[in-house]
């Protein structure tokens, strides 16, 4: 039995690394010729967002007819879609700001690249309430304003508490990101030869010097929207699981889904951060300072939140058995032995099964299996929406409602465009804005903090 | 005067202990307008240089608490007082739904609050024209040097004494930062002829923009607003049916509702015959017949039906209806008069419903009775 002294927490960076090391690596994909690699990632990814784009302009001009929707399945791939986006940029705020309150020095490496990817995938979230409106031009009558119709908003409404969630969500992540940019932005200034470069990283960078009395507010704001941002997060996938459990349709009016949601976007989240930051670690050569123990974390994580996943989906039916309700007990049958029982199947064998495999430190050590369990429970998290969603919808209370939904060739186009506009953002900001937080990585190198007298 | 395009004199250290101890030294040495810059937040150096702790958590609360106020305040004031809507038969004001968007606006003003006052408040950014941006020293503390930068506008400032003061405390490199002389000199001028060319510009670029886009964008196909769809407009021409025209006339033989044809057409001895009022005068007909009187029959009959015109000979008078011929005609003959007309009077079919010409009727008879009165309305 090997034994691990844990009173002493392992470095973030192994091998300690200079800090002008740091620089350097983190800032060279910035400053040199993209590889091939990457001119077939983008073209690809290119090529998804413009599948895309033609399937939703076949949309405005045709209306969302050319959709699967019907009655009874009005809510598809759209809200299928946005509540997979938004729980994937969960583990961005997660790991920025929730480790960062819990001082888990270990996500510094990982927290800027998945702050980013929060804010992308709360970009693809947000495209699809918009086009679900199906007159995503007017959609500004979403937002109180005072209008010529003297008409207002109805601020009771679940549907628009998730406008006020996701934008304020976006906004703070954004704010969030951007502060964690700025000494990073003056740290290339400084460095940059490039004339158009420094002007635009003086632009950015606002004239940040690096002083000691600008950090002491710096960090205190900081720690101040870290605050914020924890209990934004979770009450964003609380008012996304309102949508559902505030109406009265069996299997989507349950108090289980506020918790639920959230564990399930974390889940996810970290599924898809451990899936990119694999591949960007590799290509970038910065296996040093996103560490294997790192990924490991993300990992347990992940076995974590995956069971509290399948937790909820036992409860589920213990609930509906336990309730009496006939109409729930037949919505859950109906889930796992109904015409969608391969969804529900997907789904538990995705997220809980699979994700056992984590329990050995081998398997949670080694790459290509756990990228393959992350794939897995991103495939396995989708699943679970259209789940909740279409098997609820298309067999509610009423037999002679029932109805199937089959998803039309555009709704499929529109997913593969919001992974192509995901992945498209991804690759722009690995090759334009450090992946890295160059400034934090340093505060938590070996050597780097006073030894002696520190105001801890 | 000489000195006065020198901002200070800074020192690299390279090693983070090392600079500590330096800061240290420098509040002994009663030095007050310093800085040190680092490339990373070092842990006890805003202490070091007693600096007090930020306030910035004052802000964040005020603007918190300001957000959830007017979030507040602008629900209760939409949903109670200008737009009262019911919704699922819930009460106006109902605390519980407004939390989620009190709770986001809060989040929201606080922390963008936060960041605006720190950045713009406190820092006075954007700052680029400061004298250490772009000098080696700056590229230096991006890196990996710790640097402490003693101003000239200290009150012990010497330029040699504070050179030498650094030397000794074991300093990698000394610079002397000097503001930018050209930069200094050249203030922004609001009358920069580029300045006023890129405004004009901007503003040309974007007026169209927002011409173009609310003026004809909005209008092109798909954004039309809805009006143009596959359906029927009345008094338009269409392409669904094969005589092109988009009304259409009923089926024949069938009858609106209401509409029933009316079978006294030019007989109105049978009218008076076969004809019975359907109504009871109770007082809501008796009104109806009464409003229905005084808009369509007082003009010509007068307010009380002894035919004294309102028309001031512009039409004839009619005779008056308290003659024994109409008092003693039965219900069914005057409303066929009122249906068909008699002599100059039209009928009033097309505007009068059936009832409210037999609630005219009704009100002719009250009329009536009210002249000639019978023995036992006197008692």
């Amino acid at each position: 039995m090997r034994t691990i002294d844990y009173t002493i927490e392992p470095p973030v960076v192994e091998g300690k690394p200079s800090l002008s090391s740091i620089n350097e690596d983190i800032a060279r994909p910035l400053e040199t010729k993209p590889t091939k690699g990457w001119y077939i990632a983008i073209s690809i990814s290119l090529t998804m967002l413009l599948i895309g784009a033609v399937s939703l302009a076949i949309t405005f001009i045709e209306g969302i007819g050319v959709w699967g929707l019907n009655q009874p399945v009005g809510w598809g791939f759209d809200i299928v879609n946005f509540v997979f986006w938004v729980g994937i940029g969960h583990a961005g705020t997660l790991i920025s700001a929730i480790l960062f309150l819990l001082r888990q020095r270990w996500r510094t490496s990982i927290a800027r690249f998945a702050e980013a990817m929060t804010i992308f995938a709360v970009m693809c979230a947000g495209l699809f309430p918009a086009i679900h409106t199906g007159r995503p031009w007017l959609d500004g009558y979403l937002l109180p304003y005072p209008n010529q119709h003297a008409l207002w908003v109805n601020f009771t409404s679940p549907l628009l508490w998730d406008v006020f969630a996701v934008s304020t969500y976006f906004t703070v992540s954004l704010v969030f990101w951007y502060i964690g940019l700025i000494p990073d932005l003056a740290t290339l200034r400084d460095r940059t030869t490039n004339k158009i470069k420094k002007v635009i990283y003086s632009i950015l960078s606002l004239g940040w010097r690096h002083s000691t009395k600008h950090w002491n507010h710096y960090e205190m704001a900081y720690l101040i929207l870290a605050g914020f941002a924890t209990p934004l997060v979770l009450s964003v996938h609380t008012i996304v699981s309102f949508d559902f459990a505030v109406s009265i349709m069996p299997g989507w009016h349950t108090t289980i889904f506020p918790p639920y949601f959230v564990a399930g976007a974390v889940f996810s989240g970290f599924a898809m951060v451990q899936n990119v930051l694999i591949i960007i670690r590799k290509v970038f050569k910065i296996e040093h300072i996103i560490t294997l123990d790192t990924l490991e974390k993300m990992n347990k994580v992940m076995l974590a939140t995956g069971m509290m996943v399948g937790y909820a989906y036992a409860m589920e039916f213990f609930i509906a058995w336990y309730s009496g309700n006939q109409i729930e007990q037949f919505v859950f049958l109906n889930r796992a032995l109904g015409p969608y029982a391969w969804s529900y199947w997907i789904m538990v064998s995705c997220n809980v099964l699979f994700t056992q495999l984590f329990w050995f430190r081998k398997i949670r050590r080694s790459i290509p299996v756990m990228f393959v369990i992350g794939v897995l429970v991103n495939v396995g998290m989708w699943f679970e929406r259209f789940v909740i969603v279409v098997t609820s919808l298309s067999r509610d209370y009423l037999p002679s409602s029932w109805g199937m939904y089959i998803p039309s060739i555009y709704d499929i186009g529109i997913l593969i465009g919001s992974f192509g506009l995901f992945f498209t953002l991804i690759f722009l900001f690995i090759r334009t804005l450090p992946v890295v937080s160059i400034a934090e990585v340093k505060a938590v190198l070996p050597n780097s903090q006073p030894s002696h007298g520190g105001n801890h | 005067m000489e000195n006065k395009p020198l901002y200070s004199v800074a020192a690299t250290f390279n090693d983070v202990n090392k600079t500590l101890a330096a800061v240290q030294k420098i509040n002994e040495a009663g030095y007050k307008n310093y800085d040190v810059h680092t490339p990373y937040p070092v842990h006890g150096l805003p202490h070091a240089m007693r600096l007090k702790s930020s306030k910035l958590g004052w802000v964040t609360l005020i603007f918190g608490f300001s957000g959830a106020l007017f979030a507040f305040l602008f629900m209760y004031w939409v949903n109670v007082i200008d737009y009262p809507l019911i919704v699922g038969g819930k009460p106006f004001y109902q605390l519980p739904a407004y939390i989620p968007v009190m709770f986001e606006v809060t989040v929201l003003s606080a922390a963008v609050f936060t960041v605006v006052w720190m950045l713009f408040i406190i820092f006075k950014f954007p700052n680029n024209s400061h004298p250490l941006i772009d000098t080696e020293y700056m590229k230096r503390v991006s890196v990996d040097r710790f640097g402490i930068s003693i101003q000239a506008n200290d009150d012990l400032f010497e330029l040699n004494k504070v050179k030498e003061f650094f030397k000794n405390l074991g300093a990698e490199e000394v610079f002397e930062i000097y503001y930018k002389i050209d930069e200094l000199k050249d203030k922004p001028k609001i009358f920069d002829k580029k300045f006023i060319s890129f405004l004009a510009l901007t503003s040309i670029v974007v007026s169209a923009i927002t011409y173009f886009v609310l003026n004809q964008l909005l209008f092109m196909s798909p954004f039309n607003w809805m009006h143009e769809q596959f359906r029927l407009n009345p008094q338009k021409a269409t392409t669904v049916f094969k005589d092109g025209f988009g009304m259409r006339n009923p089926v024949e033989g069938t009858v609106a509702r209401g509409y029933l044809p009316y079978p006294f057409k030019g007989k109105p001895a049978d009218a008076e015959m076969k004809l019975v009022n359907p109504l009871i005068p109770t007082k809501q007909v008796l009104e109806l017949g009464k409003e229905k009187y005084l808009t369509f029959c007082s003009p010509c009959h007068g307010n009380f039906g002894f035919g004294d015109s309102r028309l001031r000979g512009q039409f004839p008078n009619p005779p008056t209806l308290h003659s024994d011929r109409l008092r003693n005609m039965k219900d069914g003959g005057l409303f066929h008069i009122i249906t068909e007309g008699q002599n100059v009077m039209p009928g009033y079919a097309s505007q009068l419903t059936t009832d409210e010409r037999w609630a005219i009727v009704h009100y002719i008879r009250v009329l009536q009775r009210s002249v000639n009165p019978k023995e036992s309305d006197l008692r």
